[in-house]
């Protein structure tokens, strides 16, 4: 475990410095990257412009929710999300390379093209955070305090997990990124916003099928000090990282199964 | 070194084979192969495109798992063992770099050297020979991306040496590469093999490479070994015939003389085949002192003509 982290870090680094050959491309890019964001969240403004409720909720609650949700996908989209590359990597056959080096190639290809512009995410969501904790009118007690953190590391593990189950899928189906995609980003988008506001059915899919419920919805219905609406055992609220673990043991044996499987290009 | 037992690979293609549907079928790249390289050894890997090469060479590596049999390399399983494997051997695809394409040559070879975990100061020993030997010394701090083919392939073969393995495996290594970066690669490979021992196991189209490099020939056709042995025995036991050339001062009828016989002729220039028991020096003679000649060569049989008969005529592994 620490080799691997050793092993990404140099990884990471070098190609930091690959990318410091073009530093005003890099600049640039992080601050579109950023601007982009901060346009996305300005559309929550424009939506509490018409209605002072979201689903039920106010507006520094669902920014809350936008936040947490978004800090957890910048983190893991930063450390792993170019893993979605795989079908290129088998397309090109490059994987091939990838895997006669002593380094696993998930960790080779999360490292890929690692740039600082991969924080132009990370930097408003978090900005965003701190603005609706300021906003927010809660009794903070120490059980409070310590879920924030659980729900943003379980969050990161979650996404992790369906980063890599996506990848996994292009081992079976080389042009499935798109398709892959639906899930990964379509995940990041639906947990911004209040799951209330989808519906009941949808919150039971996506508490029961796709539990992206887990990722900040549970534990920012106790944060928030607000009842579940499908009346979950208290429970759930803590049980973002045992669904990140279980997902993680998933994705693990998802992508072992893909390589075993891999069949290389003709050369 | 290497042990190959019984190994079988197949592939599931799909094809259309209506509007929608798709039908699957199992396509045999790699057909119950055995062999064994020994340590120390210079092999050549012969076959035409889609015999089974890349498969195998992709199976010894672990990149892909056999459908059946066994495979070990210095020990290891490749397929179940993959990294451990890597640390000891070396591989290098002539056609793709391993080398990361945005970095000088030398940082890319620092980054392997860490991934390998080779010391400092036996890198350090390590890169100023592999230098010297592979002449890289003027590229160093070029980009990969602004290298030339010979210069990339050069600094590629260094990159798979870092960690000084005891095995090297070359898919075609000298593709595409001029006449002089062939001549520094050739000269570098027996080197290694000789003066450090490494064993090397090489596939290739080209055929000087076998005939300068490789002691031992093993040939492969749809997914069968056809031959392995050494090239002469090869030769002989496919009875090639060498052909004489011989360009005429003006067109004439087919040379007849003793010992060969004209295979084709093109105006001026005729082909004569001369079996391996002839004496090319007597009919040379003969020829000379009947016509009037220009110019004569004589070439013997190359490796593709061996191999064409081979995959005709089938000829039984011996060894």
């Amino acid at each position: 475990m620490v080799e691997a982290v050793r092993i990404y870090l140099l990884l990471a680094g070098t190609w930091m410095r690959s990318a410091a050959q073009y530093p005003a491309s890099m600049v640039m890019l992080l601050a579109t990257q950023a601007v982009a964001t901060f346009l996305d969240a300005a559309a929550i403004l424009i939506v509490f412009a018409h209605t002072p409720r979201l689903g039920g909720f106010s507006l520094p609650e669902v920014m809350f929710l936008y936040a947490t949700s978004g800090i957890s996908v910048a983190v893991a989209d930063i450390t792993l999300g170019t893993v979605e590359r795989l079908g290129e990597h088998i397309r090109h056959g490059t994987l091939d390379t990838l895997l006669l080096r002593p380094v696993g190639p998930l960790l080779q290809i999360a490292t890929e093209d690692f740039n600082p512009r991969r924080m132009g995410k990370l930097v408003p969501t978090a900005v965003m955070l701190v603005v609706s904790l300021r906003h927010l009118d809660l009794h903070w007690t120490l059980a409070r305090a310590a879920t924030l953190p659980l729900m943003l590391a379980g969050g990161v593990g979650i996404f992790w997990a369906l980063w890599v189950l996506a990848a996994a899928w292009q081992f079976a189906v080389v042009d499935g990124k798109q398709a892959a995609n639906s899930i990964t980003y379509g995940g990041a988008y639906v947990t911004q916003y209040p799951l209330s506001i989808f519906g009941r059915d949808a919150l039971r899919g996506l508490t029961w099928v796709l539990p992206l419920a887990f990722v900040n919805w549970e534990p920012a219905l106790y944060v928030l000090g607000r009842p579940d609406p499908l009346g979950l055992p208290v429970f759930f609220r803590f049980a973002s990282p045992l669904v990140a673990a279980v997902l993680a043991v998933l994705a693990a044996l998802a992508w072992r199964t893909g390589l075993r499987h891999y069949q290389s290009t003709g050369s | 070194m290497i042990e190959v037992d019984e190994v079988c690979k197949s592939f599931t293609v799909r094809r259309r084979s209506g509007r929608l549907r798709r039908s699957r079928t199992l396509v045999g790249a790699v057909d119950r192969i055995s062999f064994t390289v020994a340590a120390g050894e210079f092999v050549g890997y012969l076959g035409p495109n889609g015999a089974g090469k890349s498969t195998t060479i992709k199976m010894l590596t672990g990149i892909l798992t056999p459908t059946s049999g066994r495979v070990r390399v210095s020990g290891l399983d490749p397929s179940r063992q993959r990294t451990a494997l890597a640390r000891r051997i070396g591989v290098v695809f002539g056609q793709r770099t391993t080398l990361w394409w945005d970095l000088p040559l030398r940082d890319s070879l620092t980054l392997v050297r860490h991934l390998y975990r080779v010391e400092r100061s036996t890198h350090q020993a390590r890169l100023a020979e592999l230098t010297e030997l592979l002449e890289l010394g003027a590229f160093l701090d070029t980009p990969v991306r602004q290298l030339s083919l010979g210069q990339r392939m050069r600094g590629d073969l260094a990159a798979a040496l870092v960690h000084d393995p005891e095995l090297l495996v070359l898919d075609e290594p000298t593709i595409g590469l001029d006449v002089i970066s062939k001549a520094t690669v050739r000269a570098f490979l027996t080197r290694l093999n000789t003066e450090r021992g490494t064993t090397i196991l090489l596939t290739t189209h080209d055929l000087g490479d076998v005939e300068r490099l490789c002691r031992r020939v093993m040939v492969i056709d749809h997914g069968r070994l056809a031959y392995d042995g050494s090239l002469p025995r090869l030769r002989a036991a496919l009875d090639a015939d060498r052909i004489l050339i011989v360009d005429l001062a003006r067109a004439a009828p087919p040379i007849e003389v003793d010992g060969a016989r004209v295979v084709r002729t093109d105006g001026p220039r005729q082909w004569l085949a001369i079996p391996p028991s002839g004496n090319a020096a007597a009919v040379v003679a003969a020829v000379a002192a009947r016509h009037e000649v220009e110019d004569i060569s004589l070439r013997e049989p190359g490796i593709e003509d061996l191999i064409t008969r081979l995959y005709g005529g089938g000829v039984p592994a011996d060894r």
